[in-house]
C-alpha cells in the first residue's frame, strides 16, 4: 500500500492544487492553481519537491490529517497559521515527518487566509488537461473536480529518501497587505488622472465576499472616462477590472480566462500572495511601480526559491526531546547540517 | 479610439508576465484576422519563454515569463512576425453542428422572437441560416463566442441573467451567437441545444473549433437529439468539418 494522507475534518474551501493548469487559456479553460503562489512554492521546495507539485490548500477551514500506508514528510507554509502535531504546536512554516497514526492539524492563526500542505513526493492525483489544479466552478481537477472532505484519501508520489525537517527559513514569507504594487493598465486609459489617483491612494478595504476567483475592494467610487463595457479580452491573474458600480475586482487563481471590463491596473507578480493572505476587513493601498521593478522583484523570489530552502532545526528549549525523537526532528537537524 | 486595420497595434501590460497586443477595440472580422494570424505566427515558432497565447476580438495576451524573455524582445520579435505574417498553422474550417431549436431544448427562443418580431419557427430559421466565425473562446471551457448573427434576431442581453440553461446550450445575446458547454445562469437567450460536447477532456481532441473557423447550425428536431446526444456523450464528434 502507497502512502496516502487521509483527512479527518476538512473546513469550507480546502482544495488541492499544483502549478496550475497551462496551455488552455485559449479554450476558456482557467489555469486556477495556487492563491499565493509563492508559499506553494516554497513548501514544494522546502521538500525538494519541483515548485509545481501538487500540494493541499489549506482555507481559513483548516484541516485534520493522518498519514496511512508508511510515513510521510511533509512541509507546511503561507500565512501564519496554527500547526499541531499530536497536540504540540509547531511554527507555522515548517517540515516534519508524520509516522502512520500521528495527527496533524492545521488551524486559521493569527494572519493568513491560506496555508499550503505539501508532502515529499507531491500528491499523486489524476490530471485534467495536464495538470490536477482544482477548479471547483467546472468540475475539473484535483479529486473529483471538487473540494476537499473529511473522509477523502490523498496518494502520495515517491519522495526521495533523506528530507530535512524543522523550522522553514523564509521571511520573504511575511508580507504586509498594506502596499500592494501594481502595473497599470492594460486600460488605464478608460479612466481620467484623478479616478487613477484616487485608485491608488483608496484606502480599499477587502470585502468578505471573497474567494479563490476574485478579492472584492470597498472604497472609494471610481468613474470610468470611455464608459465600462469593452470586447473581451484576456484576462491575467491579479488584474484589477472595475465594473460599471465603480469598485475594483481584483481577479485571481479561478478567475475567468477572459472578461468584458475594463482593467485598471494587474497586481505584480510577487504581491498576489501578499494580497490572497490579506483577510477581509483589511486595508490595502495600491501603489505603481515600472515593469523593470516587477521583474526584478520577481527574479529576486525566483533566486531564493532556486538557491535551496534553509531548514531550522527545533531546538530542545522549545520541545521536549521525546517530541523531538518521535518525530524524528534529531535525524532532520542532522541531515539540515549535512546540506549545509 | 479605434485604429485603421494597417495601424500599428497597442502594446499594453497586463503586469508583468503577459503582453497584450491590441489591434483595435471594436469586434470586426479583419481585426480578428490580424490577431489570429499574430497568435498563428507565434505559435508556429514560440521563442523561448514564451506561456501561452489567448486570442480574443480584437487583441491577442501574450503570457510568458519575463525571466526568460525581456519585454523589448518580445516586443521587437511581435513587430518582425507583423511584417513577415506566417500563414496559419492549420487552414481555416467550415463545421457543421447540428442544434435542435424545439422544446424542450429552444426554452428561450419564443420569447426572443416575439422580442424582436418574428415567429418561433421564424427565429429559428434566421438562426439557422448564417454562416457564423469564431471570434473566440471565453467564460468557461468550450464557452465559444459566434460572431455574424443576423440583424433580424441581434437582440441585446437580458438586464437580468436567467436561471441555469443546460449544457450545450445555444444562445443569442448582445448581437453574437454563443454555444455554452457547462450549464450556468445566463445574460444571453437560450435559442437551442447542441448534441455536440465543445469540452470534451477525455476525448483526442478536448476542444473542436479553433479561433477563425467558420460554422453553420443544421437544425433537428428532438429525436434526433435525442440519438446524436447518446452517441456525443460515449465520445463521439458528432458535428461535421471540411476545410473551407
Amino acid at each position: 500500500m502507497t502512502a496516502a494522507l487521509s483527512l479527518r475534518s476538512v473546513g469550507p474551501g480546502v482544495t488541492v492544487q499544483d502549478g496550475g493548469r497551462h496551455g488552455f487559456l485559449r479554450y476558456g479553460v482557467t489555469g486556477a492553481g495556487p492563491m499565493d503562489p509563492f508559499a506553494h512554492a516554497v513548501a514544494n521546495r522546502a521538500l525538494g519537491n519541483p515548485t509545481d507539485c501538487a500540494a493541499v490548500e489549506v482555507s481559513l477551514g483548516g484541516i485534520d490529517v493522518t498519514v496511512e500506508g508508511g510515513p510521510v514528510t511533509v512541509a507546511i507554509a503561507g500565512g501564519d497559521f496554527q500547526v499541531t502535531i499530536d497536540g504540540q504546536t509547531l511554527p507555522a512554516a515548517v517540515a516534519a515527518r508524520l509516522e502512520p497514526g500521528a495527527s496533524l492539524r492545521v488551524r486559521a492563526g493569527p494572519s493568513g487566509v491560506w496555508s499550503y500542505l505539501a508532502v515529499a513526493g507531491g500528491l499523486d492525483l489524476p490530471q485534467v488537461l495536464g495538470s490536477s489544479a482544482t477548479h471547483a466552478r467546472t468540475g475539473m481537477g484535483g479529486l473529483d473536480g471538487r473540494m476537499l472532505q473529511a473522509g477523502d484519501r490523498l496518494p502520495v508520489g515517491m519522495a526521495m529518501s533523506e528530507i530535512a525537517t524543522g523550522r522553514i527559513v523564509a521571511p520573504l514569507l511575511e508580507r504586509p497587505a498594506e502596499s500592494i504594487r501594481v502595473l497599470l493598465g492594460p486600460q488605464d486609459d478608460y479612466f481620467a488622472p484623478d479616478q487613477i489617483a484616487a485608485f491608488l491612494a483608496g484606502p480599499w478595504t477587502i470585502s468578505m465576499r471573497g474567494d479563490r476567483m476574485a478579492c472584492f475592494l470597498e472604497g472609494p467610487r471610481l468613474s470610468h472616462k470611455l464608459g465600462f463595457n469593452i470586447p473581451s479580452d484576456g484576462v491575467a491573474m491579479g488584474a484589477i477590472q472595475v465594473p460599471g458600480e465603480g469598485l475594483p475586482i481584483v481577479l485571481m487563481a479561478d478567475r475567468q480566462s477572459t472578461g468584458g471590463y475594463p482593467k485598471i491596473a494587474t497586481v505584480i507578480g510577487v504581491d498576489l500572495g501578499r494580497l490572497a493572505q490579506a483577510r477581509p476587513g483589511t486595508t490595502i493601498a495600491f501603489r505603481a511601480v515600472s515593469h523593470t521593478e516587477a521583474v526584478r522583484a520577481r527574479a529576486e523570489e525566483q533566486s531564493f526559491l532556486s538557491s535551496g530552502i534553509a531548514i531550522e532545526p527545533l531546538t530542545r528549549s522549545v520541545f521536549s526531546s521525546e517530541f523531538l525523537l518521535g518525530l524524528n526532528l534529531v535525524d532532520g537537524w542532522i541531515d539540515a547540517q549535512g546540506r549545509g | 479610439m479605434s485604429h485603421d486595420q494597417a495601424a500599428a497595434p497597442l502594446f499594453l501590460d497586463a503586469g508583468e508576465a503577459a503582453l497584450v497586443v491590441e489591434f483595435g477595440r471594436t469586434v470586426d472580422p479583419a481585426i480578428s484576422d490580424r490577431v489570429l494570424a499574430l497568435d498563428a505566427a507565434l505559435a508556429a515558432d514560440p521563442p523561448d519563454g514564451l506561456r501561452e497565447l489567448v486570442p480574443t476580438y480584437r487583441s491577442l495576451m501574450i503570457h510568458y515569463d519575463p525571466l526568460r524573455l525581456d519585454r523589448a524582445r518580445l516586443i521587437a520579435l511581435v513587430e518582425e512576425r507583423l511584417v513577415a505574417p506566417a500563414t496559419r498553422g492549420r487552414a481555416a474550417a467550415l463545421w457543421t453542428i447540428p442544434c435542435c431549436y424545439e422544446p424542450p431544448h429552444g426554452e428561450d427562443l419564443a420569447e426572443m422572437a416575439a422580442l424582436m418580431g418574428h415567429a418561433a419557427s421564424e427565429a429559428a430559421s434566421i438562426h439557422a441560416s448564417a454562416l457564423y466565425r469564431v471570434y473566440m473562446y471565453g467564460f468557461s471551457p468550450g464557452f465559444t463566442y459566434l460572431g455574424g448573427l443576423p440583424e433580424a434576431i441581434a437582440i441585446s442581453r437580458r438586464t437580468k441573467p436567467r436561471p441555469p440553461h443546460e449544457s450545450k446550450a445555444v444562445l443569442v445575446g448582445g448581437g453574437l451567437s454563443a454555444i455554452a458547454s457547462f450549464a450556468m445562469p445566463t445574460g444571453w437567450y437560450v435559442v437551442g441545444r447542441t448534441p455536440e460536447r465543445l469540452y470534451a477532456p477525455e476525448r483526442t481532441s478536448a476542444f473542436l473549433f479553433e479561433p477563425g473557423d467558420s460554422l453553420r447550425f443544421e437544425p433537428i428536431d428532438a429525436a434526433t437529439f435525442s440519438a446524436l446526444d447518446a452517441r456525443a456523450e460515449a465520445g463521439e464528434v458528432v458535428a461535421r468539418r471540411q476545410a473551407s
